[in-house]
């Protein structure tokens, strides 16, 4: 009667589960539907071919252990024989149900058969999906009766600490650790009973009395590699009672349990797979042992601990309530998103904020967080280690590089995880950077660069600035490349932070906070006319480059749309001294990339006449009639060399390609005026002789003067379908093109 | 307040001491400091036996004490120090009677109230500290506390141009008679062999030089350090041919304390205590800033 309950109550609980569990009648369907494994079953089945049958078998064999009274001998007894083998098969093949648990448990725990009977069964208790927590509860006070063998009590705990991970539900069990925590008396059960409690203790099962009950064991069996584990998770949960340094090898602190079911258990692992609980046991606190010179402070990577000092706050209460059950999650157990989101409002911050760049789960709770605490021993961590470890401003410490490296490099990855720079990298910059050769951990320092925080009061001139352009005026093109790359990003990051400032500020103050837009203009400001600077500097050094060119041009390639796509009213033009070698290029690719940022300016600038216009009011922020009037002059000299071949004559710009006749015809150049047309440019020729050769295979005089009227356009379609797709978007949109007809090709 | 002797304070004197910067505590509690001492004292016994745990709050071989010294601050606005001391027992005697101090290590801030009160309230500022005893168990100390604390400790080295200032101002302080002698000592860099050069003044002499130099009392600037040192220089000049300039100031000793630019200090007397303590919680603020 009993037996049925059980077994209709775990019914239910499995549909309200909808989980793949196997009951009986699920275990029976399953039998059906799986044709595949009826050849293994043969063997195992020796009386029974049907499946049915051996259904019928195995809830024979399970009511025959639930009525046995007496203590039967295995070899007398035939039905016993059965019995057991049926268990034993089904268990291996296909694994018990969770209601066999129940009846088997209290048979081989209960002493009525002989120890061989209950190792065999212990052994073949191996579950199909999940073992219930009410027959562990039962089979618990078996063990406390003493009914049972002492191997069979050990072989029930080794079973226990092999199955932990599949058991349905632990808060029962939790609730028996007293009496699992009295087995560590038994010198043989220890080792094993430590390693249960391992695996149960919460921060509420340390207690002072059962701390005292380790260290008296401690002083009578001496280092014991268990008693060690137990003891560094209890100083874990309970600093304030307990304190234990592990010594540095790691080793294995637990002996394995899983023997006798540990192939059983990959099948089911395998079988599983998908739903088998995680369990991750807490990683011990070993302290990796580095050959540094320094006795303290060995390592520049923190293992994220709980914090001790908020355990201490509550010790006093908890002391005094000894079942209270503390509120607080701590780090150590935090493994998973799922684990975060669940526990995210009464998460305990690590001791040290430093070990939070490398776990992703505390950097995902300090993005929502917003407690200045945080970031500030983030802060001054930071700040000192950098310091002490910079290897280029401490002595002696070269020989560190590497490690300084990787520290900096997970840096780097927390600032691009949080979106946002930490002060103290950028102090640590502005300390540094005078002393830095441009070559120690470079992509590193390049890449910290990126993450510069953007403030509307600027220092960048003096720390940044000065150090940098030193080093690039004095180092090697690939560096150039390097700090103009990291600038870009820089900018870059400006832009969108600022971008989500506004997103942030349009909800509650509108526009008001125009003196700070105003700063924060002219710093990014600041930022591109320093690399206008430095960049026709470069130019000049590495005449011309194309590789420089190409890392220059792309820098405008995000302050030409600056207006448009960052929302910041700013736009700056390229210098001359960068501009001009870009449309003088002797490569195709430069000369494109400057045709498509010119198009962009163009489309910023318009759009900006066009809302200056549409509001009435007039605007904080306006672009000077200068940046447009820049802007034509570098359009007349483009469209001048380009398409109407007269560059030399109409070029405005001071620093243009104006030159008068009289000069011109000295240099004795024939056709000059066409000479930087899209036909003879020194970047577009190529095209230009491909497209004659296309166009008139057979003449082979490589006449170019042939390429115009119709054929002109046609030309022009051959250098847009070569993918010069930024000279289609310009000449189309910058150059009014006389002949419509052009378009209905 | 720097005629006031601090009695407890006394222990600071005479002694070397380690410098080094602490950024500030987090939820620090002067109130537990008893509590403080037993943790640390488990933790460096389990420290010190690897792999054996150690109850807390047990008879251990090293006894840990907590001592608050209020006296030794610049104002009420200052944290009170904090004197940590280790000594150790012998197991077969009485508690007290035995016990020998093996370590000692102060936690303080002289008037760095500029930056404590611009930290938020969860934090204690006690950026300096000095540290006498051996370094293992300066390390387990400071260990403790960056873990409990999360704070960190930087050694603290001066800089000769510090050393100079340290020079000049307590060359200014009055002495009694039958003070030692100013002594200043300069390594020679660039030398296949280390070789210092040590240069001591007599007190009144150096105080007579100064007093021409300082024109206002009680107020000291950089121009009035420079041409302090650049007179005792050009006196050395004229006598050994040396340049002290090209050479590096490595060590000031005076009456009232001597420093090191590795970081140490040795205190020489009590009523200029505070005095070269706030100047070292100025030097050990501006690193951790």
């Amino acid at each position: 009667m009993q037996r049925k309950q059980s077994s209709k109550k775990s019914k239910q609980s499995l549909q309200v589960q909808h989980s793949n569990q196997t009951d009986l009648s699920a275990w029976r369907k399953g039998k059906k539907t799986d044709p595949e494994k009826s050849l293994q079953n043969r063997q195992s089945l020796s009386n029974s071919q049907a499946n049915e049958n051996k259904q019928n078998s195995f809830e024979q064999a399970v009511s025959y252990f639930e009525k046995v009274q007496d203590p039967v001998s295995l070899r007398k007894n035939e039905a016993l024989q059965k019995h057991l083998a049926t268990v034993e098969s089904t268990a291996l093949e296909k694994g018990l149900p969770p209601e066999a648990f129940d009846v088997l448990l209290n048979v081989a725990l209960s002493g009525k058969m002989a120890d061989a009977v209950n190792t065999r069964l212990l052994k073949s208790l191996i579950p199909a999906s999940v073992i219930p927590e009410s027959s562990l509860v039962s089979s618990v006070s078996w063990l406390c009766v003493s009914k049972c063998s002492g191997s069979i009590q050990l072989l029930f705990i080794r079973w226990l600490i092999a199955m932990f991970d599949f058991i349905d539900h632990k808060d029962q069990l939790h609730a028996l650790y007293g009496f699992f925590f009295s087995f560590l008396q038994d010198e043989k059960m220890c080792p094993y009973v430590c390693h249960l409690l391992y695996l149960l203790t919460r921060k509420e099962s340390v207690k002072p009395f059962r701390i005292r009950k380790l260290l008296d064991l401690q002083a009578k069996m001496g280092m014991q590699p268990h008693l060690q584990a137990l003891l560094s998770l209890y100083k874990h949960f309970c600093p304030e009672l307990v304190s234990i340094t592990l010594p540095g090898r790691t080793k294995t602190y637990f002996k394995n349990s899983e023997g006798p079911w540990k192939a059983a258990m990959s099948t089911i692992r395998r079988r599983n797979q998908e739903k088998s609980p995680v369990s991750q046991p807490l990683l011990l606190g070993t302290t990796q042992h580095q050959s540094r010179k320094r006795k303290w402070n060995t390592q520049l990577i923190l293992p994220a601990s709980s914090a001790s000092t908020s355990t201490l706050a509550e010790v006093k209460d908890k002391n005094s309530d000894l079942y209270s059950i503390s509120e607080s999650f701590p780090v150590e157990q935090l493994q998973t998103f799922p684990q975060l989101l669940k526990n995210i409002h009464h998460l305990e911050l690590p001791s040290q904020m430093g070990s939070v760049l490398t776990h992703p789960l505390l950097l995902h709770y300090m993005n929502c967080i917003k407690d200045e605490s945080i970031y500030l021993r983030l802060h001054y961590w930071m700040g000192q280690t950098l310091q002490e470890e910079c290897t280029w401003c401490v002595a002696d410490s070269s020989q560190y590089e590497e490690e300084f490296k990787d520290f900096l490099e997970i840096v780097h990855k927390s600032e691009c995880f949080l979106q946002e720079g930490f002060s103290s990298c950028e102090e640590f910059l502005y300390r540094s950077l005078p002393f830095w050769d441009g070559f120690c951990c470079r992509s590193q320092i390049l890449r910290l660069m990126t993450w510069i925080p953007l403030s509307s009061f600027s220092e960048m001139k003096s720390h940044l600035y000065g150090p940098l352009a030193q080093l690039f005026f004095t180092s090697s093109l690939y560096f150039k490349c390097g700090v103009l790359e990291s600038l870009k990003e820089l900018l870059q990051n400006w832009l969108n932070w600022h971008m989500i400032q506004l997103d942030s500020e349009s909800d509650s103050h509108g526009y008001s906070l125009n003196t700070t837009l105003s700063g924060l203009v002219n710093v990014v400001a600041e930022l591109i006319h320093f690399v206008g600077r430095i960049s026709t500097i470069a130019l000049r050094l590495e005449s011309n480059a194309t590789f420089l060119l190409y890392f220059i041009l792309d820098f405008y390639e995000t302050v030409c749309d600056i207006y448009l796509r960052y929302n910041l009213p700013l736009l700056i033009m390229p210098p001359a001294g960068v501009f001009y070698p870009a449309l003088l290029s002797m490569d195709s690719v430069s000369l494109n990339q400057l045709c498509y940022i010119m198009y962009r300016y163009r489309t910023n600038l318009i759009a900006a006449k066009e809302n200056e216009l549409i509001k009435k009011k007039i605007l904080q922020f306006k672009f000077s009639s200068q940046t447009y009037q820049e802007y034509n002059q570098y359009l007349i000299a483009m469209v001048g060399c380009l398409w109407t071949s007269n560059a030399f004559q109409k070029d405005v710009h001071p620093q243009g390609l104006f030159l008068d006749e009289e000069m011109l015809k000295k240099t004795r150049v024939q056709d000059f005026k066409t000479s930087f047309n899209i036909v003879y440019h020194p970047a577009l020729m190529g095209y230009a002789l491909l497209f004659l050769q296309q166009a008139w295979p057979d003449d082979n005089t490589f006449n170019f003067s042939l390429i115009k009227g119709r054929k002109w356009n046609w030309y022009l379609e051959y250098l847009y379908a070569q993918g010069l797709k930024g000279l289609k978007l310009f000449i189309e949109s910058s150059i009014n093109r006389v002949s419509p007809t052009s378009q209905s090709k | 307040q720097e005629n006031a002797a601090p009695q407890k304070a006394a222990s600071l004197l005479r002694k070397q001491w380690s410098l080094y910067s602490v950024t500030p505590l987090y939820r620090f509690s002067g109130a537990r400091l008893g509590e403080y001492a037993r943790l640390l004292g488990a933790s460096i016994a389990a420290e010190k036996q690897k792999g054996l745990a150690v109850g807390v709050g047990v008879d251990l071989d090293v006894a840990v004490t907590f001592r608050s010294l209020p006296e030794l601050r610049g104002g009420q606005r200052d944290q009170p120090a904090m004197l940590v001391q280790l000594s150790s027992r012998s197991s077969v005697s009485s508690k007290s009677s035995n016990e020998k101090l093996v370590w000692s290590g102060c936690f303080c801030c002289v008037s760095g109230e500029d930056f404590s009160e611009n930290v938020p309230e969860d934090f204690t500022c006690l950026p300096l500290f000095l540290a006498n005893g051996a370094e293992n168990y300066t390390a387990m100390v400071g260990s403790w506390f960056q873990k409990t604390f999360d704070c960190h400790f930087c050694r603290l080295s001066i800089s000769p141009l510090n050393l100079s200032w340290m020079a000049a101002m307590w060359t200014g302080c009055s002495v009694e008679k039958n003070a030692c002698a100013t002594e200043l000592i300069f390594s020679v860099p660039c030398l296949p062999q280390p070789l210092d050069i040590s240069y001591a003044i007599h007190p009144e002499d150096a105080k007579a030089l100064w007093d021409t130099v300082q024109k206002t009392p009680g107020e000291i600037t950089q121009e009035e350090v420079d041409l302090f040192m650049d007179c005792l220089y050009s006196h050395f000049h004229r006598h050994f041919k040396i340049h002290l300039s090209a050479t590096k100031l490595v060590k000031v000793s005076t009456a009232i304390a001597s420093a090191h630019c590795k970081g140490t200090i040795k205190f020489l007397q009590s009523r200029h205590l505070l005095g070269v303590l706030m100047l070292l919680t100025e030097l050990a603020i501006s690193q951790i800033q």
